[in-house]
């Protein structure tokens, strides 16, 4: 019986737009076991990236317990939850948030500067990141230099690097043509299969869903 | 290593707009160096003044004379030790524009009261012993080209007439602040010409400069001078050097004032020149800075990379401004230099420059920091570049 990795409970979020109270999610019970590859579907303004933000720890819930790896996150103050993203979480966006000064290498070293990683073991685990996405011979090119399958790729290396519990990725394939988005959801896939990651993405792309073993629905804050 | 690096990068990924905001920063720290160095030039004779040396002119006026009469009687004045006397000729010499200073001075004595005028002793010996005979500053005779032995003529303003000299001398200033544009000639030429052609105006001298023995007694002295002479038809006003050349300056107030104004405006002006770039690259980045925070980096990383990148501009910005200033300082000072003969970049402008540019670079990274410091990462997130 696998773990379970992620536990939400009685999960709401609304925000506030002056005195207006606008509720994003409702009472969102949630769970789910290591491992496992989950697809968040849903219409714009369903409330997936919020339910992304609240799981990756960037976000907190109005109230109910967002519990990920054994930490109830909602609890912990900016320091540590600073602390525990960089441990647990690897996020991939839509556009990518690469920074365009560094190189495919730099990028995804990154995460590791916060760790007391030295800088020869530093090297090879951006090498091994970038070598299972099959940029090991792009290193050195900077994104400008790279296609946008490839930049999101030097993305997901930078949030496999650091060996993370859990990957969030939100709509990774939304800015790809139909070929590179194919790639992207293999790649994911792959890691999932091969490495064991648990995954969860969000998108409303039913096609790159299907490589999920899971797919839940989000209609107006409500999970079906 | 890996901040610096990122910090160099960020601040060069605009390269034009970080070339023209550089080169505004070193322009600005250029003439607020300049400013600077125009106003420590205007002071530059009152902070070369003696301490123990005072100057006694006419009550009324500097431009009304004293009787030569005064010398003796001043010189009984106890704690006085030597007196000299001279006057201001304002001759012409060739053009009006070719202007410089031209007093006409005790050979006997205006050199051991002002002996941060070097003049060498045989120079010193033909200028005593010859009535035109004139001694000139160094900087004076480089720039017209005059050495020793040449006739030059005057055309009086003030003392109507052509008058001759002849070069016997060229001092040197004992300091690199002391003064080397001035000319000076015997009084006593001037005063037997006028007693020949306008008799009533003989006999008289522009003010006395005297040494004393104790630069604590000035007060007391000088008021035994101004003393000494009250309800006389020439009553005097005494006052230390540097009082006397304050009381110049002081005629130049508003400008110098201005120039104070303008320097500070400079400030500001670089300051919002930065402050304006900082903020355009802060925004453009906030998602960088989101996604950075979503990886575990703090505060304080962020303060260093927009504060590292906007002293980095400051810094860099001021360095060039600073050598800029030393290139311009030069051409400047010679241009000037019988309006300023003293037109020297102090230590203290520099200090001020570079304390500018850094109070630039961290004021700049102020407003960019804040935003990017308390920005949630979610809305950071949502920023689309």
């Amino acid at each position: 019986m696998p773990e379970t990795l992620v536990k939400l409970s009685n999960v709401t979020k609304s925000y506030y737009r002056d005195s207006l109270e606008i509720p994003v999610l409702t009472d969102i019970d949630l769970e789910i076991s290591a491992g496992e590859f989950l697809a968040l579907m849903g219409p714009s303004g369903s409330g997936k990236t919020t339910l992304l933000n609240l799981l990756a720890g960037i976000d907190r819930p109005t109230s109910g317990e967002v519990i990920v790896a054994g930490e109830n996150i909602a609890k912990l103050n900016e320091g540590a939850l600073a602390k525990w993203r960089s441990r647990h979480i690897g996020l991939v966006f839509q556009f990518y948030n690469l920074i365009p000064v560094l190189t495919a290498y730099e990028n995804v070293e990154l995460p590791l500067l916060l760790t007391d990683l030295s800088k020869k073991e530093r090297r090879k685990h951006v090498e091994t990141a970038l070598s299972i996405v099959g940029l090991g011979d792009r290193m050195d090119h900077y994104p400008r230099q790279l296609s946008g399958g490839q930049e999101q790729r030097v993305a997901i290396a930078r949030a496999i690097v650091s060996d993370p519990t859990l990957i969030l990725a939100d709509e990774p394939t939304g800015d790809l043509d139909k070929h590179s988005a194919e790639e992207i959801m293999t790649l994911l896939s792959r890691l999932n299969s091969e490495f064991k990651k648990t995954i969860i993405v969000v998108t409303h792309d039913p096609r790159a869903a299907e490589k999920a073993h899971i797919i839940r629905q989000l209609d107006k804050g409500e999970l079906n | 290593m890996f901040v610096l690096k990122l910090i160099f990068r960020n601040a060069l990924r605009h390269k034009l707009r970080t070339f023209l905001t550089i080169l505004g920063l070193a322009l600005a720290v250029m003439a607020f160096g300049l400013i600077r160095t125009f106003i420590t030039a205007w002071y530059a004779g009152a902070e070369a003044s003696a301490p123990d040396r005072l100057v006694t002119r006419s009550a009324v006026s500097i431009i009304f004379t004293l009787p030569l009469s005064y010398k003796e009687q001043i010189e009984k004045i106890e704690g006085v030790k030597d007196v000299t006397y001279a006057l201001w000729f304002g001759g012409i010499y060739v053009d009006p524009k070719n202007f410089f200073a031209q007093f006409g001075v005790d050979h006997n004595t205006f050199f051991q009261v002002f002996p941060e005028y070097l003049v060498p002793p045989g120079q010193m010996e033909a200028f005593a012993g010859e009535r035109k005979a004139v001694i000139v500053g160094r900087k004076l005779a480089d720039r017209f080209g005059w050495k020793i032995g040449d006739h030059l003529t005057l055309i009086g303003t003030i003392y109507p007439g052509d008058w001759d000299f002849l070069i016997r001398g060229i001092y040197t200033g004992k300091e690199p602040s002391t003064d080397e544009s001035s000319f000076f000639f015997r009084w006593d030429y001037v005063d037997e010409t006028m007693r020949e052609t306008m008799p009533g105006r003989a006999g008289q001298v522009g003010w006395y400069a005297l040494r004393i023995d104790n630069p604590n007694r000035a007060a007391e002295i000088l008021q035994k001078i101004d003393t000494r002479f009250d309800n006389s038809l020439a009553e005097t006003l005494t006052e230390t050097e540097k009082a006397f050349q304050m009381s110049f300056i002081q005629m130049s107030g508003t400008i110098i004032a201005g120039l104070q104004v303008i320097s500070g405006l400079i400030i500001g002006v670089i300051l919002l020149v930065l402050a304006n770039t900082m903020a355009m690259s802060a925004r453009e980045r906030i998602p960088e800075y989101a996604f950075l925070k979503t990886i575990g980096f703090r505060p304080f990383h962020l303060i260093g990379l927009i504060g590292g990148e906007s002293l980095f501009i400051a810094g860099l910005g001021g360095a060039i401004g600073l050598i800029l200033l030393f290139l311009v300082s030069k051409p400047i000072s010679l241009a000037i230099s019988n309006f300023f003969p003293v037109f020297k970049i102090e230590t203290i402008t520099i200090i001020l420059a570079i304390c500018a540019a850094f109070l630039v670079g961290i004021v700049s990274a102020l407003f960019p920091i804040a935003r990017a410091v308390r920005m949630r990462i979610v809305d950071g997130l949502r920023v689309v570049e």
